[in-house]
């Protein structure tokens, strides 16, 4: 018996072995509730396939394909666990390793065969070589740089959004418009007002967007809404003051303005940014405030860009001064 | 019949020499055994749902007018892939079953592989001679985790999208090259030029699936050859391996478990609705959700960006988003590379280079166990920390307070875990008869009230283990009709 290669046994086990005695108690009994079991699983496929027949609800389909699969598994569970021959069986294991003698053929067929070729062919190995690695870089080539464009090197290169993390579509007089492409008058947003706008012609842009937020309801004639940041005041306009909506830290739409304390905070990773100081960040693992867009409103009351940002928008990257 | 059809392989493929040594390969039982099958059976499913969702999804981020039939988003207008899945959710029969099956499948398989190399690692089943097999096994965790967030993102929806533009932002950030593996897997700056869907499209369906396959044939080619563990009892020794054999009773038994896990994974995609990405809307690069999570096994990445202190380092004309780098690229890069080192690391530091075919207790390995469970406090440490907004509006907080708290607990609650875990284990190595099943006692008093204590009768199966293990008999005597009718067993074999 403690032979362990296979082949046939020349004492065939009886069925009085304990290993071959099932574990149920009462084998007849247990074959009744595994048949019983897998009865209930094939009555489940067939309300299955009714209840897609008729068209009924995903729960349907799901309870009788469930009742199914469950009452197949769980009669042949039983079947497996309480009544075939528990045993315990056992099996010898194999070293895994092979004999010196083996071992010392192999290593000698790598480095003999091998280390002869090599002593013998050193240009033809080394030519095989490069010409290996070339081919590798060869097919490389296109398969990563045809992927997409170069991006810009630096702030100066003109191109468009697509091509560069430096520049938006944000010039000197620009439009301000809502993703609809409605423009944004003066008057548009009470104090507390916030607005996601865009330039004009590029509705919808990621690297363009931008949150307008009134602060104050200021006319033409008042002083200008007192900014902490130094240098920005004349940034706003009548209250106003445009971040871009690029979050810092990870990109995402600095989404929620909270007008009580003025503060923008990103609902990803909550990073939280102070609008009465420039939109510094106050909290969180967002590294630098939002890019301010500097805003103004022309005669008729169209809210205008007065420019472009001075940095490049959205989070950190290794071209960036 | 049957005689015949296998002699007709055999003579051409000569299945009948290794074939019988197949069907009486021997899996020893144990609970902890099934955790990995669990992890193979979710795969099943996913292969299977998947295929059914290639035929109805569409990979285009092309701008179509919605006309099916949800009501709210008619006229809209969507990308086909948006389009198509709530199309496929809504309009195909049973497609709705199909994709929420599948995205809990996802789960499920990713959980269960969580779980399986959990026990694989406290019971140092990664010891020689299956240090191959752990690294076969974290490189599927590694793939399965991409493949799950590369799945989850292809319905276009705004959560999901949201968690694109992250990705597009955490590729930005690698140092010297970051904006160029950026723009070129995008086709460009965010949100590129509409080719992300596609790719992603081609890389989750077939790629990451095909090499999945492949390390799944090597995982259980492995466990094949070099047969399973098991834990030290009676008979059992580092030589041999005692259990049931692969026919009937393995097979039986885990065919049983299969369709289990299949009727779980239905239940939930019927009655437990996930990902409703019709309630989400089409992404807009400019929208966004509040109090959003990622699918369980990208909590821990998200969690570490959080807590993640705002080290941005400028200088020399450049940045470094050391904010975004370290929690998103080099603490996975650590993580996973931990994982792959640890079987070498290990038998190098304990100078133990011999076969292990028993597995340890947990308790007697106590350095090693503390390590793990270091391992995963850290990790369920960042997990939590990926809902620190959740957290803070449920057990009404300040925001900056629950985040401080992960800042200092992700750190020092691994290094308290392992020294606890230390002192716990050489505890209960001490103490004795803990954790050993215990039978009950029957505590009986007499008429002269006196006490005594006796064992309880044990249940069925409860003494079985302490039969010798024989080798699985080749074939069973029935002549012997007093016999032929014993306990069931001839059923079987027959």
């Amino acid at each position: 018996m403690s032979d362990s290669t296979p082949g046939i046994d020349s004492t065939p086990a009886t069925m009085d072995d304990p290993h071959l005695q099932p574990l149920a108690k009462n084998p007849k009994r247990m074959e009744a509730i595994a048949a019983l079991s897998m009865v209930v699983g094939i009555a489940g496929f067939v309300a299955f396939i009714i209840a897609y027949w008729v068209n009924a609800s995903t729960q349907w389909e799901a309870l009788t394909l469930g009742i199914g699969m469950a009452g197949l598994g769980a009669g042949t569970i039983a079947w497996g666990k309480y009544l075939m021959p528990p045993g315990p069986f056992v099996e010898e294991r194999h070293d895994f390793h092979s004999t010196d003698d083996e071992r010392t053929a192999m290593n000698a067929a790598i480095t003999g065969r091998g280390g002869i070729e090599v002593k013998r062919r050193k240009m033809l190995l080394g030519i095989f070589a490069v010409g290996g690695g070339l081919m590798t870089l060869a097919l490389l080539i296109p398969g990563v740089r045809s992927l997409g464009p170069k991006p810009a090197k630096s702030e100066g290169t003109q191109g468009s959004t697509k091509d560069s993390l430096f520049t938006t579509n944000w010039q000197k007089g620009s439009k301000l418009v809502t993703v609809g492409g409605r423009t944004v008058k003066v008057d548009d947003l009470e104090t507390g007002g916030v607005l996601t706008v865009f330039p004009q012609g590029h509705e919808g842009s990621s690297p363009d967007q931008v949150i307008l937020i009134r602060l104050a309801d200021l006319g033409p004639n008042d002083p200008p809404y007192p900014l902490s940041s130094p240098g920005r005041t004349e940034w706003g306009v009548q209250g106003y003051v445009a971040y871009s909506k690029l979050c810092t830290h990870l990109g995402c739409p600095v989404g929620l303005y909270q007008q009580v304390t003025q503060q923008l905070v990103c609902p990803c990773h909550q990073s939280i940014f102070n609008v009465n100081a420039g939109c510094i960040p106050q909290f969180g693992p967002a590294p630098r405030p939002l890019p301010q867009l500097p805003i103004t409103v022309d005669s008729t009351g169209q809210m205008r860009a007065n420019g472009s940002f001075d940095q490049a928008v959205g989070p950190g990257f290794w071209e960036r001064p | 019949m049957i005689d015949k059809t296998l002699n007709w392989f055999d003579d051409r493929l000569g299945t009948a020499k290794g074939g019988r040594s197949f069907l009486d390969k021997i899996f020893p039982d144990h609970w902890s055994f099934m955790l990995g099958e669990i992890a193979l059976y979710s795969f099943i499913i996913l292969l299977g749902t998947g295929v059914f969702l290639t035929l109805y999804y569409v990979p285009s981020a092309h701008e179509i007018v919605y006309h099916g039939s949800y009501v709210p988003l008619r006229g809209q207008s969507v990308s086909e892939a948006y389009g198509s899945t709530v199309d496929l959710s809504f309009n195909v029969r049973s497609g709705l079953l199909m994709r929420q099956a599948h995205h809990w499948a996802a789960d499920i398989f990713l959980g269960a592989i969580a779980v399986h190399m959990a026990r694989v690692f406290f019971t140092g089943a990664f010891r020689k001679p299956r240090e191959f097999n752990w690294i076969v096994g974290v490189l599927m965790l590694i793939l399965g985790i991409l493949n799950g967030f590369l799945g989850y993102s292809l319905p276009d929806d705004l959560v999901s999208g949201t968690g694109i533009r992250i990705a597009f932002s955490i590729v930005e950030s690698i140092p010297v090259v970051g904006s160029y593996l950026a723009f070129f897997l995008f086709g460009g700056n965010f949100p590129g030029s509409g080719v992300i869907i596609p790719r992603f499209y081609v890389i989750h369906v077939l790629i990451i699936p095909a090499i999945l396959v492949g390390l799944l044939a090597a995982h259980l080619g492995l466990l094949i050859k070099q047969k399973h563990t098991q834990f030290p009892g009676k008979g059992r020794t580092e030589k041999n391996v005692v259990g049931s054999p692969m026919f009937p009773n393995f097979i039986a038994k885990t065919t049983g478990f299969l369709f289990m896990s299949f009727a779980v994974i239905f239940l939930l995609g019927g009655f437990a609705q996930i990902n409703a990405i019709w309630q989400f809307g089409q992404y807009q690069p400019f929208q966004i959700s509040y109090a959003v999570q990622p699918d369980w096994y990208m909590g821990w990445l998200d969690g570490a960006a959080r807590i993640m202190p705002a080290w941005e380092w400028v200088g020399w004309g450049h940045t470094l988003p050391l904010e975004v780098f370290l929690p998103a690229v080099v603490f996975p890069g650590l993580i996973f590379t931990i994982l792959m080192v640890w079987p070498f690391v290990e038998s190098i530091w304990t100078k133990d280079y011999e076969y292990h075919n028993l597995l340890d207790r947990p308790r007697d390995r106590p350095k090693r166990t503390a390590a793990g469970v270091a391992m995963l406090t850290l990790l369920f440490g960042v997990f939590f920390a990926s809902s620190t907004d959740v957290m803070a509006n449920f057990f009404q907080l300040p925001l900056e307070d629950v985040l401080w708290f992960f800042r200092f607990f992700v750190p020092l609650a691994p290094i308290v875990a392992y020294f606890l875990t230390c002192r716990i284990c050489n505890e209960m190595r001490v103490a004795e008869g803990i954790g050993k099943r215990k039978r009950a006692l029957i505590v009986e008093r007499s008429t002269e009230g006196e006490y005594t204590t006796t064992e309880a009768p044990g249940q069925p199966g409860d003494g079985h283990e302490e039969i010798d293990a024989v080798p699985v008999p080749t074939f069973i005597d029935t002549s012997d009709p007093s016999l032929a009718t014993a306990g069931g067993v001839r059923r079987v074999i027959r």
